[in-house]
């Protein structure tokens, strides 16, 4: 369980970083995925980009309704409320479930968002949020709406000499709803079936199904869900075609479960 | 593939090493500086036994590789000798069974006190839940969580 040779860069600034990225080399955020896909050698990079010390990669910032999250703020700064308001205390939630304490402390939002394991937590409740992940390039800041950030496997929007700056969220009044259900046999393993639900007074409700072998599934007018949890859950988990009945029967009941949480204002 | 200078503190002390930046922070401590304290189980960071403190907080030293440990302040359980919390917990290892052939403890020790320190308040439900990333194939959990229960009890002044 030791990684390939590999080499290490620590660039000082974000043009610097960014010049490494066009020679080829994988940047590192906290290294609570890729550090195991190196020592399993399923990642075998010629250099990584440690990213941890550039300016500004981790930290949050409320401006104009919306939070922007630096991709480098941990998991565990989240879970201990970083993030203000009802946003915050939402996303604390979920940090909280993440994989464990010693992990949360590395582990950043925009590492896991961008290395984009179907499974992994941020990937499955970002998009339920009407908000843009932030790519800087070369020719400065993209915003890629969450909802089209993850393409499939380990797949995202991100183009080779991007990286992922930011993940920018709307502040949510203190009335948003929020449902979220993981399905694990085990507290902190990867998420079987994740469904979320997101209730904002006066937007149409938004819904995610992920820890699917696809991207997540949006689903951006969640009413019907809400209006008939049981029914409408059966109804779009038949949509997919999941091959096995078992997975079909989890994914179910943690959308099921997802929305019946979203209703009774539990978290 | 080239080795690079890597400067850290280490349980108080400077350290300053020469490895290859694929070299985890555990082999750093068990072979470049003979703390063998910390231990490895399984190598990608699912068992917890070697969670040491980085920078203050508790990490698992087989993910994080040397280069990323430069200039880094690390605590392995051989830094703990004179910290009050550590003791209890040594106390109430040794006194509710909480280990038996001792291959996790370095690493339930540094996570059990993480939580003594970041959740006063918890109860069985919440420690167990905090103990769920450190593995134990001796104990079956339930020595060590009462351990940590028994810590936590008598820092609030209540009977375990």
């Amino acid at each position: 369980m030791k990684p390939a040779p590999f080499g290490y860069a620590r660039p000082g600034d974000w043009p610097e970083a960014l010049s490494l990225l066009r020679d080829g080399a994988r940047p590192l955020a906290g290294g609570q995925s890729l550090g195991p896909m190196l020592n399993l050698r399923l990642a075998q990079p010629a250099t990584v980009i440690d990213l941890r010390h550039l300016p500004g990669f981790a930290g949050v910032a409320v401006q104009d309704g919306y939070c922007r999250i630096g991709a480098g703020t941990s998991h565990a700064e989240i879970e201990d409320g970083a993030i203000p308001g009802r946003l915050g205390a939402i996303l604390a939630g979920v940090a909280r479930r993440i994989a464990y304490r010693a992990v949360r402390n590395r582990g950043t939002i925009g590492g896991s968002l961008a290395h984009a394991d179907p499974a992994a937590d941020w990937v499955a409740v970002l998009p339920c949020f009407d908000g843009a992940a932030i790519a800087l390039g070369a020719s400065g800041e993209r915003r890629i709406p969450l909802a089209d950030f993850v393409l499939g496997l380990m797949e995202t929007a991100l183009r080779p000499d991007e990286v992922l700056r930011a993940i920018e969220l709307p502040v949510l009044p203190p009335e948003a709803r929020w449902g979220h259900w993981k399905f694990c046999r085990k507290p902190g393993e990867f998420s079987k079936a994740t469904a979320c639900v997101l209730a904002v007074p006066g937007e149409p409700p938004r819904a995610v199904l992920a820890a699917l072998d696809m991207p997540p599934l949006v689903i951006a007018d969640a009413g019907a869900l809400l209006a008939a949890p049981e029914a409408e859950a059966a109804r779009i988990v038949a949509g997919l075609a999941l091959r096995d009945p078992w997975r079909a029967a989890l994914v179910r009941t943690a959308l099921h479960r997802a929305a019946l949480a979203a209703w009774e204002m539990e978290e | 593939m080239s080795r690079m200078p890597i400067r850290m503190t280490v349980n108080g002390k400077a350290a300053e090493l020469v490895a290859e930046p694929r070299t985890h922070l555990a082999d750093l401590l068990r072979g470049a500086l003979l703390l063998t304290g910390t231990h490895l189980g399984c190598e990608h960071g699912v068992c917890g036994a070697c969670t040491v403190e980085l920078d203050g907080i508790p990490a698992r030293s087989c993910i994080t590789h040397a280069g990323a440990c430069d200039g880094a302040a690390v605590r392995s359980i051989e830094g703990f000798d004179a910290d009050p919390v550590m003791a209890a917990l040594r106390e109430a290892f040794s006194a509710e069974h909480a280990l038996q052939c001792g291959y996790c403890t370095p690493g339930m020790l540094i996570t059990a006190r993480d939580i003594i320190l970041r959740l006063p308040d918890a109860d069985e439900a919440r420690v167990r839940e905090e103990l769920s990333g450190n593995l134990c194939r001796c104990t079956g959990y339930r020595g060590i969580v009462h351990a940590v229960l028994r810590v936590l009890a008598e820092r609030r002044g209540t009977a375990p």
